[in-house]
């Protein structure tokens, strides 16, 4: 990019005149989409939506037509008898309670402590705040999946393996939460706000939950949001401690187990596992589309 | 700040704790309940937290040195037999390098794909918010569901859909699982189909911090949409693409649903063509019962996501060291601003 006196006559003297316009008229050209955006972020939606739609057609034939050399594109007449056999070889009710209850624990215990230790480390002074905090951070990026081992162990000795106990302990609170929480609260809370509850006398509980809670409610939000997809979703550690009473994601991973493995069966299943979690995303996905985008200062 | 009172309902409504008369004493209300409160506050999270977190996470490390077996009674000390065993172990190496392998052909496709397309989200657009919330539709879909579909795409018959659309072009059916390629490239479809939105997203997040009038000075200066991409845009995102790299090598090195249902269950194939290190490692502790061995496994799989961190680091200090404006103006990270509709 060069610069320089003539670079600023050229383009301060139009400026002058034809700025207006000419702005409005480039923002346009330059920010506008053209026809083809449309066309390759709609295929693109199409790929990321073809899996869901392909397990609804593949869920609702048999598997002879499936794999006859002609794969049927349009959903077919038999879902719901494959639904019901997958019902029957794997008891997904129970599995999708199962999966109510530990995503909805987690998603309550982490809002709850996540956004208490995020404000304390947003807004509270007090010693080992620094330290205590670098430790959260430094926790990121190690994957969960390296404690599965130990995990495994300290479950048994407790007696939790088979409980659902053993699925939502380890989710209860998540060093992410925190992060993001004292992000959240150090934008959305001003100082003085807790400085004048202060003055007047709440104490720090009161101002807690009659001010930072309330403020802080979009984040929360959007945390629980993503607690909840993560809980949902996950199967590698669900799938070691809770076999004998499985979450949905490992009931539907077992699925035919014991059968001759029926895909048309299976498939259906996947409908049944994925369903909750569209209709979430459905209602809430700008929120979610906002809690990525955050976690990306995590960095 | 007094008029606040009133208005954010922090009246000064006495508290029914208080010790004092309330009305007296309003100042040393900073006394030693409020200077305990952050403790409490922090105190259920790092209980938590350090009992199935870091804790775990130690405990790893100890196991590693102990010869431990699935419903074995207790650890026994067993010095760096393990690490022994696992250096000396051909199943150790393949899967390093199918961790490897598949890492790359699942990050490099999806990390560019999502470049692309946060490039295009970011113009202005009518139903930009059902092309937005298109791109998490995958990341919102369980990667059992993901990889049972994708696994019925991917069959091996010649009627799958995958074949029968090669059969179109003309290209023989392809056996997917049972070939070494095939198999890793199709595990690779379905990581880069599950993160590529997701990526987007972030990337979309750093386009629109970068300052509006540098693309306008590039405008100026003659710049074309995909110069100022090349000269603007790269650099605008090189933090948040080192971050993305980051964090993608990390789920690399973490890959377990995909290539563990993808082939019925465990084994990583009949060669081992897509055991990958957190398979290995599964595979290890619950299916031989060798817990140590399994945590040994874990920790040099802990050694490589740290020395991938520091790289991160590293390099993050290289970049902005020569560049005197930060490159990632401090995004808001206020997740409900408009901007991210």
């Amino acid at each position: 990019m060069s610069s320089g006196p003539v670079d600023d006559v050229r383009t301060a003297t139009p400026a002058l005149t034809e700025e207006p316009a000419q702005r409005t008229r480039r923002r346009r050209d330059e920010h506008t989409a053209g026809p083809l955006t449309y066309v390759v972020l709609g295929l693109t939606a199409l790929l990321f939506l073809f899996p869901f739609y392909y397990s609804l057609v593949a869920g609702s034939h048999s598997p002879s037509d499936l794999y006859d050399g002609t794969p049927p594109l349009l959903p077919g007449p038999q879902l719901f008898e494959n639904m019901r056999l997958a019902l029957e070889q794997a008891d997904l009710f129970a599995a999708l309670g199962r999966s109510l209850v530990v995503a909805l624990a987690v998603t309550a215990t982490t809002i709850f402590f996540c956004t208490l230790a995020g404000f304390a480390f947003a807004k509270a002074r007090f010693r080992g705040r620094n330290a205590l905090f670098g430790i959260t951070v430094a926790t990121l990026t190690i994957p969960p999946t390296l404690s599965i081992i130990p995990l495994y162990v300290v479950m048994t000795r407790l007696g939790l393996v088979n409980n659902l106990l053993s699925v939502i302990l380890p989710g209860a609170v998540t060093a992410f939460g925190v992060f993001f929480m004292r992000q959240f609260i150090s934008q959305a809370l001003p100082d003085e706000l807790i400085e004048a509850a202060r003055v007047d006398g709440a104490s720090m509980n009161r101002t807690v939950f009659s001010i930072v809670f309330p403020l802080a409610r979009p984040g929360m939000a959007v945390l629980g949001i993503l607690a909840f997809m993560t809980a949902w979703n996950d199967f590698l550690w669900p799938f070691i401690v809770v076999r004998q009473s499985p979450t949905i994601q490992v009931a539907v991973a077992g699925i035919g187990a014991g059968y001759t493995p029926d895909i048309s069966v299976i498939l259906a299943g996947t409908v049944i596992a994925t369903i909750p979690l569209l209709v979430v995303t459905a209602i809430f996905g700008r929120q979610i589309v906002g809690g990525i985008t955050a976690g990306a200062v995590k960095g | 700040m007094a008029a606040h009172a009133p208005t954010t309902e922090a009246a000064p409504a006495p508290h029914p704790r208080t010790p004092a008369s309330p009305g007296s004493r309003r100042p040393p209300r900073s006394g030693r309940a409020y200077r305990r409160a952050p403790y409490v506050y922090i105190a259920p999270f790092f209980l938590l937290f350090g009992a199935f977190g870091l804790f775990p996470l130690l405990y790893t490390v100890y196991l590693s040195f102990q010869e431990y077996r699935l419903g074995g009674s207790s650890p026994e000390f067993a010095g760096f037999d393990n690490y022994a065993w696992l250096f000396g172990s051909d199943a150790f190496y393949n899967s390093l390098w199918k961790t490897l392998t598949i890492g790359i052909i699942s990050t490099v496709p999806q990390l560019l794909f999502a470049l692309g397309l946060a490039h295009l989200l970011n113009f202005n657009m009518k139903v930009r918010a059902f092309f937005r919330i298109s791109m998490i539709v995958p990341y919102a879909t369980s990667l059992v569901a993901a990889t049972l579909v994708f696994g019925s795409i991917f069959a091996n018959t010649a009627g799958g859909l995958m074949n029968v659309l090669f059969g179109l072009v003309g290209i023989d059916p392809v056996s997917w699982t049972n070939g070494n390629w095939t198999a890793q490239i199709a595990i690779a479809v379905i990581v880069t189909w599950h993160w590529t939105g997701y990526n987007a997203l972030i990337y979309l997040a750093g386009m629109q911090s970068i300052p509006q009038d540098l693309y306008e000075a590039a405008a100026i200066d003659g710049a074309g949409r995909f110069r100022q991409f090349l000269h603007v845009t790269i650099p605008g995102l090189r933090p948040t693409i080192l971050f993305t790299i980051v964090l993608s090598t990390i789920g690399a090195t973490q890959l377990f649903t995909e290539p563990f249902l993808f082939g019925n269950g465990a084994g990583g194939g009949s060669l081992g063509q897509y055991q990958v290190l957190t398979l290995f490692m599964y595979e290890t502790g619950f299916e031989v019962g060798r817990l140590g061995r399994a945590a040994a496994i874990a920790c040099v799989t802990l050694v490589i996501v740290i020395l991938l961190v520091l790289l991160n680091a590293g390099l993050a200090q290289l970049r902005t060291r020569d560049k005197s404006r930060p490159l990632l103006p401090r995004r808001t990270p206020t997740p409900t601003r408009k901007a991210t509709r």
